[in-house]
Order: C-alpha cells, then structure tokens, then sequence
C-alpha cells in the first residue's frame, strides 16, 4: 500500500518536473533542430559521451542480484571496485519520453596476471527483469589480454508512456544494469578490477506523453510475499483478510455515479491536446480576420 | 544552445535523481529486527606459513587484514570468527580433519577481545573447509534474514569427503538465505575452481587476494555489503506440480527450486480492473550445458495460455530471468468462470503462472537434487486501460498548420467578398 502510493508520489512529482521542463526542452528543440546527437546510427559502435550531473554524489557500491541492486540516479557517477567475475547490478528509475544510455569503463589488472581475451556484457533490464534491447553502444565487447580497460555502452530505446500488456517495449519505472564478464580464461577469475559506470539522458521528449498512461511504474515489489492458500488446504478455506476486503473495496468502488460511462469512447478527461487545439482554433481565426484584412485595398484618404 | 541543451539534460537528471528515489527498489525501508550477521572464516592450515604475498606470510597478511576490518567494523554488525587446522598438529588425519573452533562468538564485537584472539593464530593443521562451513552456518543461526559466511583460505580441502561445493550447495538448499563470499590467498588452480564453486552455489562472490590492501578492502566491502543487503529476503515457497494444488501468492518476492524440466505452477489472484505482473529468475548454481532457457507463463483455469515471457542464453551468467504483465481485456468480460473457486477472492480470477527450464548438465551429479534457486517476483496493480485519445491534436506543428489554413482561408475569403462586391455594383 505505503509503497504504491509513493510511487504515485514519485510519478506525480516527476510529471510536475517534466512539465517545469518542456517549456525549455521545447525551446532547446525549436533553436537545435539538428543536434549532434551522441547517438549517430551510422557508426557501428558509438560510445556516448555522458557526463554526470555536477554536484552529483559519486556512488561506490554495486548489488549483487536483481534483489540487491544499489540504486543510482541518472547522472550519478558510479566509482567501484571490484573482482574479476563479479555480477554487478545497479538500478535507476526512468520515466516516460526519456532515452536513457548507459556507459561502463572497466579497468582491468595489468601486467603478466591476465592470460588472455574477456568478453564483457552489459545487459538492461525492466521492473519486470525482462532483457532490453540496446539501440546503440558496444555491449559485448572483448578485451585483448594486454588491454588496459574495456568500454560497454547501452543506449536503450525511448520509454513509452504506456504499451498493451503483452508488448516488451519500454516503460516507465525501474531499470537494472547488470555488468557481468561472460568469457574469460578461468584463471583470470578474482582478479581486482575497477569499474566506473554512468547513467544518463540523452533526449527527454514529451511527444507521446499523451498517449496513454501506465498507472503504476514497473517497479517491482521487494518485499517477502505471502501465501494465502497452499496446496495442503481444505477447499472452501476462507481467504486471507487482505483479500477479502479487496474485494469489498471493489463492491465499495464500481458504482461512481449516474454519469459514470457517459463519456467512454471520445472523452479521456482534459488533456493538453484540449489547450493545444483551442490555442490552434484561436490562432487560425485570427489570422483569417488578419487575412482577409491584407486583401481589402487601401484605405483612400478621407477627403 | 547546445549548453542550453545540454544543462536541460543536466536539469532533467538531477530532478529525477531528486524526484524518484521512493520509486527505486533498493530503497525499501522496514523497520530492522535483526542485525546483520557475518561469520569470517579463516583457514590456519600448515600451508598459511608459506610467505609469498608481498613478501611476507599468508597469515601475518590475513591477521593485518583481520585487524583492519574489525576496526572498520560498523556497529551494528554482528561478526564471529571461526578458525579452521588452528590447533591440531599432528598427522592423524580423522583428527585432524575434525579441527575447528569458533574463536569469536557471533554477537556485538569486542574489538579488543577479537584482536587478541586473531592475534594468537599459528599456522597448524589440515584444512576441513567443508565441515567449518557446516559449522559455521550452525553459529550463524536461523532466521528471517540474509547471514554471510566469508571464507578466506589458501588451500584446497584436504579432508574431503565432504565435499565443501557440496556442503555450500546443500547449506543453500536449507533456505537459510546463506551466501558464502570466497577469498583465496595466492590461490592455485584447484583452490580457485572449489572456491569458485563454493560461491557460485550459494550467490556469493570469488576474489583471488594478492596483497594486504586487496584483501582488506575486499573484507570491508563484503561487511558493507552484508549491512546493507541483509533484509531483504524472499518469502519460501513450493509450487505444485499443476494449477489446481498450486499455492495462492499475494504481491511480493518468493524463492523455490526447480530442477532440470520440472514445471512448478503457482496462482494469483486477479480481479478484472487489475494487472498482473510477474518475474522469474532461475540462478544458474552449478556447471551447466552452454545453452538454457526460461519460460514463465500465465495460464487461464481452463488451461488458455494468457500470455508468456521467456529468455534464452548461452555462456557464463548468474541468473536468467523472464518476466510478463496481463490484464483481461476489457473489465466487463470478467471472467466470472472461478466463481466456484473458494479459495480466490469474490470476482476475482485465479491465473496459474508454471515456470519452466531448459537446462541440463554434463554430469549427472549436477542435475540431482536440491533444484536450482528460483526467485519469483508477484504483483498486483492498477489496470492501464488502452488510450481513448479524442480527435484532438498537440504540437507546433499543429499550431502553424491551423494558423497558415486559417490565414489562407482569409485571404480567399477577402478576395470572394472583394469579387462579389465588385461584381454587386457593376451590375447594379
């Protein structure tokens, strides 16, 4: 319960934010129409270049399993040391309109100690653990066994606002990053290395923001859960009081009003698509009566 | 413009790094019960005399390392220290192998007292690591919460059976939630595949140490590590072998195991304005064919396939996850077909979610009992409904076309009216 509705929290504060920032990101859109953007498709593999937010916190642990994660904002340098073989896991949370990179950098030991190429993955995943695609970045690159350290890059699709429940696309909530080495000499496992990691976005666009809404983000539930009945129950065991009184509350809640239903199918509240079009209404009568007046001829000077 | 730009980025970051950390998953504060507890293993075998760290010996190294830790130690953390070949030196190896002691009990640590005791250590006898682990995870106790087990050791067991991987793996199949970090001291091949071993079978980490500094700092960060992650254990579970015996799961995070093409079948219940969302993730505890895969499905009562999610891989991995959302389509088809079912909530459905593998071992040891770790993750939300949009529109873009049509329909309408005019008095 607590947790949901701080998470409506969070997505209410994080829409506020956004709002503060489309004027701006509208702005910056409208003056920067061809961005060099870090994400060029041409390149096979083109690393961003993120750079963290200033007066950010740099974070010196890493989690261990998707349960563990250390969370890390976007922008947040991420500075820590580590063995040879670990899985890393770190968490951040996306919200809609955002395109999100991830840039690893891991130093590896040096010297005689290492006896041969390591093949290193960075792999993304959803609230629901699923795998996400990368649209660009080196994310399984191998390091030559004299290569001082190796680079990983992410750079995830745009998070949509909402998506029928059967798609894997992108969507709002919590992310894991998982930095793990999938081929190496077994002799090279434990070896110390260091690993920087960095978290950023690229583009934050509010075009599909209207277009549907996912009511809760995909953040998952961390606490232990509950079995009500188990397979040893009788039949016909009562259900847990949670339950039960779920189900009063749905009783409680179905009937909204008379009204209720009326508007399905051609209203969905007001939007701003209602703003956007009235201000549209409003600018194009005006500029009817400011044509219609170039055509009229000058007016002759009243004798 | 390209600051302008870059410093929304920035903006965008810090605010949500400002705004969301409620919504992160790390951050799940419960009031803590228990402390923390850790239990360092320390191998004192005959071995630990060779000096080959920096010139100096294993067990100056590990005591220095010892000394530094216990100092840095946070409060709250209960930590026990358990030697292994510490005080018997003879040859007799059924003795020998039976030589372990817990020097410092697992409790709030006198530092001074810990100090001491480390300090009298003097490299002895044989090297009984699965027994001291047994043991050690008997000092650690029972409980709700995550215990870690930190083995530092230079050798390979010599007093085998049995086997420590098999000791680790069976000691995580009690549902304890153990996890056993290895530390090898100038580790040779042998030591580092049984360490390797030990950890893998229980989630824990390998580090091979080489000098004081990693070695210190290595045992710090697992302390860290173990006081920050502790609590956070899942609910144990077992599922059935079909949907109708399955257990009823309420949101929140379950373990069980599954062995090699076994199917285990879990319930849910969903009402009809509700969401269902689920994960599962299969750790991979043990040597494994190259290639696997994972399917979690949710199926209906009557045996409908709702939806699925799956995830394949091939190689070294810690984990294989799959994960799904539902909802039923539209609310008003609810499907009433449970009403029967006692046990599920009024209106509600009871969706069957069975997890299956395809893994297999070279081995045949390796595909026995106990299953590999299965970790179940189970929400219930709020349905999104499919976007209604009305035929409205948004944008720039939009606001130049209504106003270049608007402009253009002045002007033709100007124009029909100077016409229209013209034509009037002409032929008045």
């Amino acid at each position: 319960m607590s947790r949901s509705t701080t998470n409506k929290a969070a997505a209410r504060r994080g829409v506020r934010a956004r709002a503060t920032l489309i004027g701006l990101a509208a702005v910056a859109g409208v003056l920067v129409p061809a961005v060099p953007a870090a994400a060029a498709p041409a390149e096979p593999t083109p690393t961003p270049t993120l750079t963290p937010s200033p007066g950010a916190v740099t974070v010196t642990k890493a989690g261990t399993s998707f349960l563990t994660s250390t969370a890390i904002g976007i922008g947040q340098p991420v500075r820590v040391a580590a063995s040879l073989g670990d899985y890393l896991y770190w968490s951040f949370s996306a919200s809609a309109g955002q395109t999100n990179a991830v840039a690893i950098t891991v130093t590896l030991p040096t010297g005689e100690r290492r006896h041969g190429a390591s093949t290193w993955t960075v792999d993304v995943f959803d609230g629901l653990r699923r795998r996400q695609a990368c649209t660009a970045g080196a994310q399984t690159p191998t390091a030559g066994p004299g290569d001082a350290s190796v680079a990983l890059g992410c750079t995830l699709r745009t998070v949509r606002p909402w998506a029928e429940p059967w798609s894997a696309d992108p969507l709002p909530g919590t992310y894991y990053v998982r930095l793990s080495v999938t081929e190496l000499p077994e002799e090279d496992l434990g070896l110390p290395i260091q690993v920087e990691l960095l978290v950023n976005t690229l583009e934050d666009t509010d075009t599909q923001l209207e277009d549907g809404d996912l009511k809760t983000p995909l953040v998952p539930a961390t606490e232990p859960g509950r079995v009500v009945a188990g397979a040893a129950d009788t039949p016909g065991a009562t259900p847990g009081p949670g339950a039960s009184g779920r189900a009063e509350e749905l009783a409680a809640g179905e009937d909204d009003g008379w009204f209720d239903g009326w508007f399905d199918g051609w209203f969905d509240g007001f939007t701003s698509r209602w703003i956007w079009t009235s201000v549209g209404g409003v600018l194009a009568a005006l500029a009817g009566v400011v044509g219609f007046g170039l055509t009229r001829r000058p007016r002759r000077p009243v004798r | 413009m390209i600051k302008l730009r870059r410093s929304v980025y920035v903006l965008t970051g810090l605010t949500v790094a400002l705004a969301l950390p409620g919504a992160s998953p790390a951050l799940a504060d419960e009031p803590v019960t228990e402390p923390p507890r850790v239990e360092l293993v320390l191998d004192v075998s005959g071995s630990m005399r060779a000096t080959d760290i920096d010139g100096r010996s294993r067990i100056s190294v590990a005591q220095e390392a010892f000394r530094e830790v216990v100092d840095a130690l946070p409060d709250e953390t209960h930590l026990g220290i358990r030697v292994l070949g510490a005080t018997y030196p003879g040859n007799d190896k059924k003795k020998g192998c039976q030589d372990t002691q817990q020097i410092v009990p697992v409790g709030p640590v006198d530092r001074a007292r810990a100090k001491g005791a480390i300090a009298g250590l003097r490299p002895t006898g044989f090297t009984p690591v699965g027994l001291a682990l047994r043991a050690a995870a008997e000092d650690l106790g029972t409980g709700g919460t995550t215990r870690r087990i930190v083995l530092i050791t230079d050798g390979e067991d010599t007093c085998a059976p049995p086997d420590p991987c098999d000791v680790a793996r069976e000691l995580a199949a009690q549902g304890t939630h153990l996890v056993v970090d290895t530390l090898g001291l100038a580790p040779d091949e042998k030591v580092r595949r049984q360490l390797v071993c030990i950890a893998a079978a229980t989630g824990g980490t390998y580090t091979a140490a080489r000098s004081v500094e990693q070695l210190t700092s290595r045992i710090k960060q697992l302390m860290d590590r173990a006081k920050d992650t502790y609590t956070r254990t899942p609910a144990i579970v077992a599922g059935a072998t079909e949907c109708a015996k399955a257990p009823l799961l309420t949101p929140g995070v379950y373990t069980d195991r599954e062995r090699f093409s076994e199917h285990r079948w879990y319930r849910v219940a969903v009402r009809p304005d509700e969401e269902l969302r689920a994960s599962v993730s299969i750790a991979l505890d043990r040597p494994l064919n190259r290639d696997y895969g994972v399917l979690l499905r949710a199926v209906a009562a009557d045996g409908r396939e709702l939806v699925r999610g799956t995830d394949a891989g091939s190689g070294r991995t810690d984990v294989l996850s799959a994960g799904l959302r539902w909802s039923a389509t539209e609310p008003d088809e609810a499907l009433d077909e449970d009403a029967d079912d006692d046990e599920a909530p009024v209106g509600a459905l009871a969706v069957c979610l069975v997890v299956s593998n395809s893994f297999s071992a070279p081995g045949p040891v390796s595909a026995q009992a106990p299953g590999m770790p299965i970790e179940l993750t189970i929400d219930v939300v709020a349905r999104s409904p499919a976007p209604n949009s009305p035929g409205l529109g948004r944008g720039w873009l939009l606001l130049g076309v209504l106003t270049v049509a608007g402009l253009l329909t002045g002007l033709l309408a100007g124009w029909l009216t100077r016409w229209w005019v013209a034509t009037w008095r002409d032929n008045r």
